[in-house]
């Protein structure tokens, strides 16, 4: 039985409740996107410009991250990787979400056959494991961002499909909702008052995964040559250009690594803790 | 009526839906696989019909004609849900096909590859084990402790850290920096080492919380103090009681860590340069070599659902109840 009529709904404050991890993650995070945003336009340099008299230098004035093997501003490159990066997940984050969540309370709210058959796509989806099937996806076009996207996009939906049908059957079978219904309320409000207040946090704790695991399988993909390709600035794609040049200067290559952890680790600590709902 | 028997159903009945459900998901793994491999022909630039033919007779022989002959052979001609079924016809007799790249068969060199798979995937759980075993029993004998906020630290940062910049960082470091392992490739056993602890790594960040959490529980019990009541001493009582209890959801999260491992294996293998079925499947992906593509794919996705149906019928040996 996983349907607990009894469940303690803690309310969305309670949850929400700010650690200082979660605050630390959740400044970085801001950081990181604020850089994306409009860190590209202060640089100054073009992330695509190359120079090769001025091949692996390392911090100076003009350029502040160094240069690359071709001559081109790290700091530029970082920052619109940063971009394509941040930008992909948000993307796929709200393409996967919303038809997730919404499907999930189709489900738990007809039953039967939609709900067998909806169920069923989720559960074919989840027989591979996640990469796979998105590399697989990517696979059909490599190279172009739209294929990586929708790989990810439609392995990410079922998280939130399949916790939102459980938390709303649940939640649409409880006393109050009865009490709601019978008192001449509409979905609308049964939706407002009672669905988005008990699934929200758990459904945002999914995004900020959801959004860590799309920013790695980017990199990852571009990394094996088979998501985003040079001579785009992407930093799986960096960190495949710049790994020959390790010995002679290993601080190039850490810098993709270190900007894809610290964001996927800003992303964890956001919503605070290492488990999903 | 007699006796009034108790409902319990007979053993074989929980472990045959397991059989079946896990049938199933097999059969779905192949379907996706096989269906996705198929459009990944299909999109290949370029008439299909001349590929082959300038694959068979060489760029110089092939022409219109040639090409034509091919076309009617494969029945290249035919709308395409009949070559769809076709594909997935070959699929089922277990015909993966030759490598487009290699010209051997695709069965062959899955099999050569898979080796060298299972011993990095091995090696990785050996790693992650001999890390998560000690610094999850340290940190659970005192929870709260210096120990165990410091490994609750490093395991939400190695968390953050995919596997293959991880193994990037463990090359810089113990290859480059201090020259004690060789760096890529395959030629005996001290190759294994950075690959393995670059994934057996991101397995313990989970697994150490695994046993903590365990250990945490089976110390707070009454059976131990009981057992300390008794008069063994508190060694004796770790050893005999608190391990044995522990051990229970430590093994059935080795296992759940699969699908980590399968993806680790694939990215991974490519960092280190492995010769393993995760770098094939890469690399025929980039090749554009379809029939490679599925059976790599293939057999990890089956290799997957294995591991998930070994898993469940532990469980229901452990306990007979979840089943």
């Amino acid at each position: 039985m996983n349907a607990m009529a009894h469940d303690e709904t803690s309310p969305m404050k309670q949850r929400l409740a700010i650690s200082t991890s979660r605050m630390a993650g959740l400044l970085l995070f801001a950081a990181l996107g604020g850089a994306a945003a409009f860190g590209p336009a202060l640089v100054g340099h073009d992330p695509a410009s190359q120079s090769l008299l001025d091949a692996r230098q390392g911090p100076s004035a003009e350029h502040l991250l160094g240069t690359d093997h071709l001559g081109r501003d790290m700091a530029a490159r970082l920052l619109s990787g940063a971009r394509l990066s941040l930008g992909l997940a948000l993307l796929s984050v709200v393409s996967a979400g919303i038809p997730g969540a919404l499907l999930g309370v189709l489900a738990a709210r007809s039953g039967g056959w939609t709900d067998r058959l909806l169920t069923a796509f989720a559960d074919a989806v989840l027989a591979l494991p996640g990469l796979l099937l998105v590399l697989m996806l990517a696979a059909i076009a490599p190279g172009s961002w739209w294929a990586l996207y929708v790989g990810i996009s439609l392995t990410l939906w079922v998280e939130y499909f399949r916790y939102t049908r459980q938390r709303a059957r649940v939640v649409l079978a409880a006393p109050q909702v009865e009490a709601s219904r019978m008192l001449g309320f509409g979905p609308s409000l049964i939706l407002r008052r009672h669905l988005i207040p008990e699934i929200g946090p758990g459904l945002l704790t999914i995004a900020a995964f959801g959004a860590a695991t799309a920013v790695t399988a980017v990199a990852a993909l571009g990394f094996v040559s088979v998501g985003i390709r040079p001579p785009q600035a992407e930093w799986g794609v960096m960190m495949t250009e710049l790994l020959p040049y390790w010995r002679e200067a290993p601080w190039l290559i850490l810098q993709p690594v270190a900007a894809l952890v610290l964001t996927v680790l800003a992303l964890h600590l956001s919503v605070g803790g290492m488990r999903r709902p | 009526m007699g006796r009034v028997r108790p409902q319990i159903a007979p053993w074989w009945r929980s472990v045959l839906g397991i059989l079946a459900g896990r049938g199933f998901q097999a059969l779905v793994v192949a379907l996706v696989v096989g269906i996705v491999s198929f459009i990944m022909m299909q999109a290949l630039p370029g008439d299909a019909s001349y590929r082959i033919a300038a694959g068979r007779y060489g760029y110089d022989m092939m022409d219109a004609a040639s090409a034509e002959i091919v076309r009617l052979e494969l029945g290249l001609d035919r709308p395409w849900w009949m070559q769809l079924s076709t594909w997935l016809g070959e699929l089922a007799t277990f015909d993966l096909g030759r490598s487009h790249v290699y010209g051997s068969r695709v069965v062959d060199e899955v099999a050569k590859q898979l080796n060298y798979s299972l011993l990095l995937a091995g090696g990785a759980v050996v790693a992650s084990l001999v890390i998560a075993i000690p610094v999850g029993i340290a940190a659970g004998m005192r929870p709260g402790g210096k120990i165990d906020h410091v490994s609750l630290a490093l395991s939400i940062f190695l968390r953050a850290i995919p596997a293959f910049a991880l193994g990037i960082v463990l090359v810089l470091v113990f290859a480059v920096q201090l020259g004690l392992m060789p760096v890529a490739g395959f030629r005996g056993l001290q190759h294994l080492v950075l690959p393995s602890l670059t994934l057996g790594l991101g397995l313990a960040a989970v697994s150490s919380r695994v046993v903590r959490d365990a250990v945490a529980e089976a110390m707070s019990a009454e059976w131990r103090l009981f057992s300390r009541t008794k008069g063994l001493t508190a060694r004796r009582t770790v050893v005999s009681h608190v391990l044995r209890n522990a051990s229970l959801p430590v093994v059935a999260y080795v296992g759940v860590q699969g699908a980590y491992l399968i993806e680790g294996v694939v990215i991974v293998e490519t960092v280190f340069a492995w010769p393993g079925i995760g770098h094939s499947l890469v690399h025929a992906i980039f090749g554009r070599d379809v029939a490679m593509v599925q059976g790599t794919a293939l057999a990890l996705g089956l290799i997957y659902v294995g591991l998930n149906l070994v898993i469940d019928l532990v469980c229901r040996l452990i306990d007979p109840r979840s089943a």
